[in-house]
């Protein structure tokens, strides 16, 4: 219904306004969104590469289960299976379209649940190139929409729209992003740019999938940091959608059982 | 008690949960296995002669951590088996086997039962962990007390919109180990683990009891516990350089607070703690401010500052009981983990100061490398401590994970 009003909103203002870019690149957004509404819950394994300067690689798995809230901001758990000396450390995080999200901590060494400061966007994710806020679930209420340009990318038709992060904690000034038309609004392409408004990094997105009909998810995300030319793989497997997860599957107690 | 008896007790326990648990480990064919172990060898060198006959400078260790774990039913129905073998060259107490977690789990939609050797940990504070009590400390491990000894227990959590309640039946406590004649940290004589006993006719089979809710409430976390049974500190007297001690029956009532307000955790913890000789209050209060990715090169910088209060004064075994703990946590974010915690307690009555230095960084993908110190400095003769003052010490430490 919120989603509803707020398409009636920006349609209303775009026709007054003659194709406003802001309104246009918030619908892009907004339809973004919707078209991956009702996944309700997914659970999907990840292996993240991180490459060095010298080419060096280092792997990390992990695995994340997700559940979509609607009036508010999904809830996620995240259980880290190595390297072996942090394996079982899981987070718990309970993402809000407004203010801090809530997070959690289990250290399975001291069988320890500690609640963290949510606050560290911009800083790196297990010593990769994905700072926190990358990787934290994408609400619209977190940026600020402008749209710029419909371009070709890749050989699909593309709404270019830059995003403001609203959190002045973000360790970006902006971020453009590449929307394809012709697939629901699936994301192709990031590019972020640090505090100085310099280029700092690329994420690119490949090897899609549609799930159930409907649910477009990328195999492989590429982040390429331009600045240290150090690099991040993520690959995704075994995504699997609606598995019946449920509010108490993201309690403490099911962070330590996630953890051990 | 003896050992055998204690053990072969456990034993019919654990193989009636077995039999119960057996069936249903059948019928399910999606059993999940995840096997693990950890080895490491560590050496303490402390900086100078130890004050009591029989110590040595150098102690070289080896720990064996192996862990199983099995799960079936998507995960709610679990056994978990940590086992820890410690092997030191000096002091032959602090070679010692102990059985960290052995359970199985069962999960019901919003309860969660747990029957066999556990470990379970309360708290918020960094300086003292004054509410956490189910555990026995495993006092050979480490002077800061961090590892415990595996307990064994029935456990019923219950999730509501309410909060978390939590039930413990603990039948049996585990007693604390000494150091040995050759070990530091030691009183003057001895402590025999078996000399000091459990202020009951059940000794070590008085059952005690524990209840916590926890919850949270937007940016606050919070729990209150009570505690009721064998007191797992035991209770020392010093009388002319004699030290007795006893495991006095306790009630013990604990909250633990948290605040995470931006950068920003406000900490609280506090205890009353009653029993027939003695009854206390303590508490712990505090902060830590990160500075998180300081210019933009993944370093997180928490400054800690916290205030430890105990109204047994000198007699706090802990020697914290009007001391000022300030700290700083150095978190690199690099592909190594590399880690370091600082910090220093400060007794607000001049009667000593402790340092406190912990850091680690991975090798590789499966080895680890650790430093850790701890001084004292200026430890006043009437301060349990005093007894320690000459055990500041080095520890080196290199683990391979499996």
């Amino acid at each position: 219904m919120k989603y509803f009003a707020i398409i009636v909103f920006s349609i209303s203002t775009i026709l007054a306004n003659a194709q406003n870019g802001s309104d246009h690149g918030l619908e892009i957004a907004n339809n973004a969104d919707l078209a991956d509404n009702g996944f309700e819950s997914s659970e999907v394994k990840l292996k993240m590469i991180l490459r060095n300067k010298q080419g060096q690689e280092s792997t990390r798995l992990l695995e994340t289960k997700t559940l979509e809230l609607v009036e508010d901001g999904d809830k996620s758990l995240i259980v880290f299976n190595s390297p072996r000396d942090v394996k079982g450390t899981a987070t718990l995080t309970f993402t809000h379209k407004q203010g801090s999200d809530d997070q959690w901590l289990y250290l399975p060494a001291v069988n320890r649940v500690k609640r963290i400061s949510s606050d560290n966007k911009s800083g790196p994710f297990m010593g990769s190139e994905f700072a926190y806020e990358d990787l934290s679930s994408q609400e619209i209420e977190k940026y600020s929409y402008r749209f710029v340009k419909n371009e070709q990318y890749e050989g699909h038709n593309c709404a270019v729209v830059a995003q403001d992060p609203v959190d002045p904690k973000s360790g970006y000034t902006k971020r453009l992003v590449w929307y394809n038309l012709d697939e629901d609004y699936r994301l192709e392409k990031i590019e972020f740019y640090d505090r100085k408004d310099v280029l700092l990094k690329t994420l690119t997105y490949s090897d899609y999938q549609l799930y159930l009909g409907k649910h477009w998810r990328a195999g492989t995300f590429q982040m390429v940091n331009h600045q240290t030319d150090k690099q991040t793989t993520l690959i995704f497997e075994d995504y699997a959608f609606k598995t019946g997860l449920n509010a108490e599957d993201f309690s403490q107690n099911s962070l330590k059982r996630a953890g051990r | 008690m003896n050992r055998t008896t204690v053990w072969s007790r456990s034993g019919v326990v654990l193989c009636l949960f077995w039999l119960w648990a057996t069936p249903t480990l059948q019928a399910q064919s999606t059993l999940e296995k995840d096997l693990q172990l950890e080895i490491e060898l560590e050496n303490r060198f402390f900086f100078k002669e130890g004050l009591h006959p029989g110590q040595e400078r150098n102690y070289l260790s080896l720990g064996i951590q192996p862990e199983l774990g099995l799960e079936w039913k998507n995960g709610d129905r679990r056994i978990q088996v940590s086992l820890f073998f410690r092997w030191d060259q000096q002091d032959n107490r602090r070679t010692h086997f102990d059985i960290r977690e052995l359970y199985y789990q069962q999960v019901n939609d919003k309860w969660e039962w747990s029957i066999g050797f556990k470990k379970i940990f309360w708290g918020v504070t960094e300086s003292a962990h004054l509410v956490d009590i189910i555990n026995q400390t495993d006092q050979p491990e480490g002077f800061d007390g961090e590892q415990k000894l595996g307990q064994p227990m029935f456990q019923a959590s219950l999730l509501t919109n309410k909060g978390t309640f939590d039930f413990f039946y603990l039948p049996y406590t585990p007693r604390r180990q000494f150091p040995g004649s050759a070990g530091r940290f030691r009183f003057p004589q001895e402590i025999e683990r078996n000399d000091v006993s459990v202020d009951s006719d059940l000794k070590s089979w008085y059952p005690s009891f524990a209840l916590r809710w926890s919850h949270y409430f937007g940016p606050v976390d919070v729990g209150v516990s009570n505690f009721y049974g064998v007191g797992r500190e035991p209770l020392f007297k010093v009388d002319n350089q004699q030290v007795t001690a006893v495991y006095p029956i306790i009630n013990q009532t604990g909250v633990d607070l948290q605040l995470t307000s931006g950068p920003m955790l406000w900490k609280f913890e506090g205890i009353y703690r009653y029993a027939d000789f003695q009854d206390f209050t303590a508490m712990a209060v505090g902060l830590e401010y990160t500075f998180s990715n300081v210019a933009a090169s993944g370093l997180d910088i928490g400054l800690l500052g916290e205030y430890l209060f105990d109204s047994r004064d000198d007699q706090a075994l802990s020697n914290l009981n009007n001391d000022v703990f300030l700290g700083v946590r150095l978190a690199f974010n690099d592909t190594q983990s590399s880690e370091l915690l600082a910090g220093t307690a400060i007794d607000l009555d001049g009667k000593g100061i402790f340092i406190s230095a912990e850091g680690s960084r991975r090798i590789g993908d499966n080895w680890k490398m650790s430093l850790e110190s701890r001084i004292f400095s200026g430890i006043e003769e009437d301060q349990l401590a005093f007894f320690f003052r000459e055990d500041s010490f080095l520890l080196l430490k290199l683990s391979k994970f499996f």
